[in-house]
């Protein structure tokens, strides 16, 4: 059967759960790497072996979807918990704003 | 009774979203702070040692985070992955358990 | 210029179906209900189709419409036919039972378990329970009452697809408007019933039930005020 033309809504919740799956991928390494830490130069040892392109590539792709992840999310609070309004209906778009602003930032720092 | 534990999943959710929130922008903001210039252990350590601030502020964000993060799993596995019941919900305690004890370590091992 | 001919791609059979394609002669002006009945009519009695009163108003005509649930009586072929070619299939996320025709029982189940219908307090005895039309909870009540079970939204929602239990948009939407008739007797027991993963906690707000409602309800914005009557009953020990 042909599929249907999905909302845009539909869009963001998608950003918005595959974000997260990465996001609660990503973090057990984050907190792994920051314990490095506790040994002597083991910091600085893990930090030196992030300056590879491809690391610092799949950096700037956590941020964006943590950045992406939290503009989905906000969007959903104000969905759930704000009396509606037929505004809250383009919050898709100020959540794919808020990323690509944030993103930017990220990247443009690096 | 599921109705009401599957409600209270529900509000830790989306309690743990709005102390996420404030950390996160904290986090993002200093994290673009952070590798202008490139990135050191150095820098970041000069900034959380015997920080007791920071040191609040990352724990919050961690236990948070250890909340968040397996109830929003609980969803995708049962909707995408059809797994549901108990298994499911020892498998999402476990990893938020295995996060908050990572995490905390985390925030001792940078605390110093 | 325009082929006076549509290429109709229609869904035969139960789930394990196929489409048969058929020409139907285009006119002006033609729904696609008119086309599915010209096809019975004239070239396949056995094609199995429900209508009734083919003016928008009964919604038993709804069906899949070049992938988007539609009420084929007021779907003029112009608007959504792709180059003379259509292709018409049941409704999505109810069981086929053949050809264009779906079991609605789980769509009404649904509703029940919701409690989606009215308990009062009084008697004949009583006097009239006065509600002002302006009140806030009428107001909100009002949005959502001209639901007519037509099952759109139904079989427009992803988490239904994904979520066997789910009560879906417009079970959903119709305990909401109960929850906010102040007349109503039921509430407590109504937000247990639509409480949790089956519940109104399972909306992801895609919002693809209110895009598709012919009636243009927003079940989603009657799921939220479930969200909110939920936590509050659940702040209160009420639940």
């Amino acid at each position: 059967m042909a599929s249907a033309k999905r909302t845009s809504s539909y869009w963001v919740a998608v950003v918005h759960r595959v974000s997260g799956v990465a996001l609660a991928a990503f973090l057990p390494l984050h907190f792994w790497a920051l314990g490095q830490a506790l040994e002597a130069g083991g910091l600085d040892a893990f930090l030196s072996w992030t300056d590879q392109p491809l690391v610092k590539a799949s950096e700037w792709a956590i941020v964006t979807a943590l950045a992406a992840h939290l503009g989905c999310g906000l969007r959903v609070l104000a969905l759930e918990l704000l009396p509606w309004r037929d505004w809250q209906k383009g919050l898709a778009a100020s959540a794919v704003a808020l990323t690509l602003g944030v993103g930017l930032a990220f990247a443009l720092a690096l | 009774m599921r109705a009401r534990i599957e409600t209270w999943l529900w509000i830790a959710q989306r309690a743990s979203a709005v102390v996420l929130a404030f950390c996160v922008v904290v986090h993002l903001a200093t994290i673009v702070h952070a590798v202008q210039g490139g990135l050191s252990a150095a820098e970041i350590l000069a900034r959380t040692r015997g920080n007791g601030a920071w040191l609040a502020f990352y724990s919050l964000f961690v236990l948070a985070a250890a909340v968040h993060a397996p109830i929003g799993l609980r969803s995708v596995l049962g909707e995408w992955l059809g797994w549901r019941g108990r298994s499911r919900g020892v498998f999402v305690f476990l990893f938020g358990a295995m996060m908050a004890a990572m995490g905390l370590r985390a925030a001792m091992a940078v605390f110093g | 210029m325009e082929r006076d001919v549509l290429d109709v791609r229609v869904w035969r059979g139960g789930a394990d179906g196929a489409f048969q394609s058929f020409e139907v002669p285009r006119h002006p002006s033609q729904t696609v209900l008119d086309v599915v009945t010209y096809i019975q009519r004239s070239l396949d009695p056995t094609l199995a189709y429900r209508f009734a009163c083919r003016v928008g108003m009964c919604g038993s005509c709804a069906m899949t419409v070049n992938g988007v649930a539609r009420w084929t009586c007021r779907t003029h072929v112009d608007k959504v036919s792709e180059g003379g070619a259509l292709s018409v299939a049941p409704l999505r996320n109810l069981p086929v039972i053949r050809d264009l025709v779906t079991d609605m029982r789980e769509f009404f189940d649904k509703w029940a378990a919701a409690r989606g219908s009215f308990t009062g307090r009084r008697t004949r005895a009583d006097d009239f329970e006065a509600v002002r039309p302006d009140s806030p909870d009428r107001v909100r009540a009002d949005a959502g009452i001209e639901c007519i079970g037509c099952a759109v939204c139904y079989s427009s929602c992803e988490v239904v697809s994904w979520n066997p239990a789910y009560l879906g948009p417009a079970a959903l939407n119709r305990a909401w408007t109960l929850v906010c008739d102040e007349r109503d007797a039921g509430k407590a027991e109504r937000l247990r019933a639509v409480a949790g993963d089956a519940g109104c906690h399972a909306c992801h707000t895609h919002l693809s039930c209110t895009a598709r409602c012919p009636k243009h309800i927003a079940p989603t914005a009657g799921i939220s005020g479930l969200k909110r009557a939920v936590l509050r009953a659940a702040m209160k020990g009420e639940l």
